[in-house]
């Protein structure tokens, strides 16, 4: 135990350098690969203007490439990152984004606005989707925390077993909305719900990374107290954590974040669970380095998900959420079944 | 729609007057097509386009019937179907588009159907800087003439399209005429799927429905709008002279498994067997064939009418 222990404690030394130099190299990668061919070599020209590239693979790069890439890294990180509080405020290895009720709320909220908002509000209602769609993912944490909140104390079993009856019941008015949905928005949902980063704009990575930005400076306070809440709720309490205000911080910073990154990739399933289980296999758990680890894992993973979508069946395009259901299932079974032993004890 | 069509008709003929007046003075030598104003309110011209890219399989016929077919240079999935597409790249799923996918094909247009999306890739493609048209969509006669008038305007031909369109009118009227002298018209119902038994039927304001009634036929599922789930019940309460369905891939089913259905037991079609099964985007896709379509689907339901 001893010594398995203390390796694994020093491995976020090598870990996360590593990460962040993959993450780096797929990123290069991810600007360099489409269904266009574009020279690595005319890259530099691209970007930095001296060259003599083409109009074409200007418009490809700038407005295409850079901020699918940085969408990619964005949304992936904040799954994954999101995942990894999750799991660690529930001290519940199935804990997802999904739970608090985001993912739910924000596909209910999204299929309402492509069947009512084109009904009544034309056209006009498909560009508001993002925005609705996290509205819907918000209020539906606010809900189901409050639900699970009696005299000013979050209650976490309330919390998982609430957020299971709010997924039903958003499930059954989607299933309404499906139901009196027209062909074409049916398609339009179906699509949506298998996640994309195909509509990828600067306006979108700018819009995520601000809330990126503010979950991860808040993580960074939460994280001791998350490792403190491992040993059980009033042991935290007795060593100095407000518990309450640390569910309630982990439980908007989740929300947010997720709510986020859903409005503008759909869903995409599978990073937020699967990114924490796989590092806390090679590293230590202590979530000052877990989640930022975990960020990065998130970040590389969806952006090589990412990179097959677009290639594999170019010029057409795979939906993300396939990618990493295909990519991700058979890696994190494999894990589970080389590590079974260490995850029962 | 009308008057805005006749706006953009007399529009493109000042540019082709234009035009011509520069080839006068020897100021260009490309020859200047239309300018249309798409669905998304935008302008859009094209000079001589050779790397279209239809979308849509509407689009990619009346392109075809055109004459432009030599200058396009991919399709979408749904286009696959249309005659002289094979060997033409294949960009995806209309409604699931790729931005880089689609200009991969270094398009100098892109002519692409308004029930296409993702919404975010098509803003993409028109931003892109190539020539990007959205062709309205509207599965009605009128919305068929829409499409010729604005891509014949879009391709400059002009002719060709007014052609087409007169075509196409008079292959309708022939249709209607004959049709107004049935006395009888089949109750018909169009099943779009019956996966696991349960009958998806095409109700009123759907493609379908309007293909029926084109054929002379009377649609039984109008309770409802759009393609859905419908009842065993309702269709025992009005059994179906007819059935219609599309033969392509998974959703073609035999005659007798169709008709083992409990919905349809005791049915005159049943008992005829008059299931009927015509191409998807042949019956459904409202482009430039759809009066021959419709005069076919007329045929199978009224044998002895002389079509």
């Amino acid at each position: 135990m001893g010594k398995l222990a203390g390796q694994q404690r020093e491995q976020h030394r090598i870990l996360i350098p590593a990460l962040i130099v993959i993450l780096a190299l797929m990123s290069v990668a991810s600007v360099a690969t489409g269904a266009v061919k574009i020279d690595v070599s005319s890259l530099p020209g691209i970007l930095f203007g001296s060259g003599q590239a083409s109009a074409r693979d200007g418009v490809i790069v700038w407005s295409v490439r850079l901020p699918r890439t940085f969408l990619a890294v964005l949304v992936g990180a904040s799954l994954a990152a999101s995942g990894a509080v999750l799991q660690g405020l529930f001290r519940n290895p199935l804990a997802d984004p999904g739970l608090v009720g985001v993912s739910s709320g924000s596909v209910l909220a999204a299929v309402a606005t492509i069947v009512l908002g084109q009904n009544y509000f034309g056209e006009i209602a498909t560009r508001l989707l993002p925005v609705t769609a996290f509205i819907g993912g918000l209020l539906t944490t606010i809900l189901l925390y409050t639900i699970a909140t009696r005299d000013g104390r979050t209650y976490t079993a309330t919390m998982l077993l609430g957020g299971i009856a709010i997924g039903a019941i958003t499930m059954a008015l989607t299933g309404v909305l499906i139901f009196m949905s027209t062909e074409q928005q049916l398609r339009e949902f179906t699509f949506w719900s298998l996640g994309s980063l195909a509509g990828a704009t600067w306006a979108k990575t700018a819009s995520v990374s601000l809330f990126m930005l503010f979950a991860l400076c808040l993580w960074s306070i939460l994280a001791r107290g998350l490792d403190r809440l491992a040993l059980g709720e009033a042991e935290a309490g007795h060593m100095g954590v407000n518990v309450q205000i640390l569910k309630r911080a982990a439980i908007v910073a989740t929300a947010l974040l997720t709510g986020a990154a859903v409005s503008v990739s759909g869903a995409i399933g599978f990073i937020g669970l699967v990114v924490p289980h796989l590092l806390r296999l090679v590293m230590s758990p202590r979530h000052r380095f877990l989640i930022p680890a975990a960020a990065l894992l998130g970040a590389i993973l969806l952006l090589a998900a990412d990179m097959v979508a677009r290639t594999i069946v170019a010029p057409a395009e795979l939906p993300i959420g396939i990618v990493t259901a295909c990519l991700g299932g058979p890696v994190f079974l494999w894990m589970l079944l080389t590590n079974v032993r260490r995850i029962e004890t | 729609m009308q008057m805005r069509n006749a706006a953009v008709l007399k529009l493109s003929r000042r540019h082709t007057l234009l035009g011509s007046l520069a080839l006068l003075g020897g100021l260009s030598k490309a020859s200047l097509a239309g300018t249309i104003t798409d669905a998304g309110k935008a302008s859009v011209s094209a000079t001589a386009p050779k790397r279209i890219v239809t979308i849509g399989s509407a689009i990619t016929e009346i392109v075809f019937a055109l004459g432009e077919k030599s200058n396009v240079v991919a399709i979408d999935l749904t286009s696959m179907g249309v005659a002289g597409a094979q060997g033409l790249t294949n960009v995806g799923y209309m409604r699931a588009l790729s931005t880089e996918g689609v200009l991969s094909q270094a398009p100098d247009l892109i002519c692409v159907s308004s029930d296409s999306g993702p919404p975010a890739v098509l803003d993409a493609l028109r931003a892109s800087g190539v020539p990007f048209a959205l062709i309205p969509h509207a599965p009605t006669i009128e919305g068929i003439k829409v499409k010729v008038t604005l891509l014949g305007t879009l391709l400059d031909k002009a002719a060709e399209a007014e052609k087409l369109s007169a075509d196409i009118d008079v292959a309708f009227a022939k249709l209607a005429e004959k049709i107004a002298t049935v006395k009888q018209r089949p109750k018909v119902l169009f099943v779009l799927s019956l996966a696991d038994n349960r009958i998806m039927a095409g109700g009123h304001t759907t493609a379908a429905d309007t293909m029926i009634t084109l054929a002379g036929g009377v649609n039984i599922a109008t309770s409802f709008a759009g393609y859905k789930p419908i009842s065993a019940e309702t269709i025992l309460e009005t059994p179906p002279d007819a059935v219609v369905m599309m033969n392509n891939g998974e959703n073609s089913h035999e005659t007798g498994e169709v008709f083992a259905n409990t919905a349809f037991v005791g049915s005159p079609a049943a008992k005829s067997g008059a299931l009927f099964k015509m191409d998807g985007s042949y019956l459904l896709g409202f482009g430039p064939h759809t009066a021959e379509a419709a005069t076919e689907l007329a045929r199978k339901l009224h044998p002895d009418l002389p079509l």
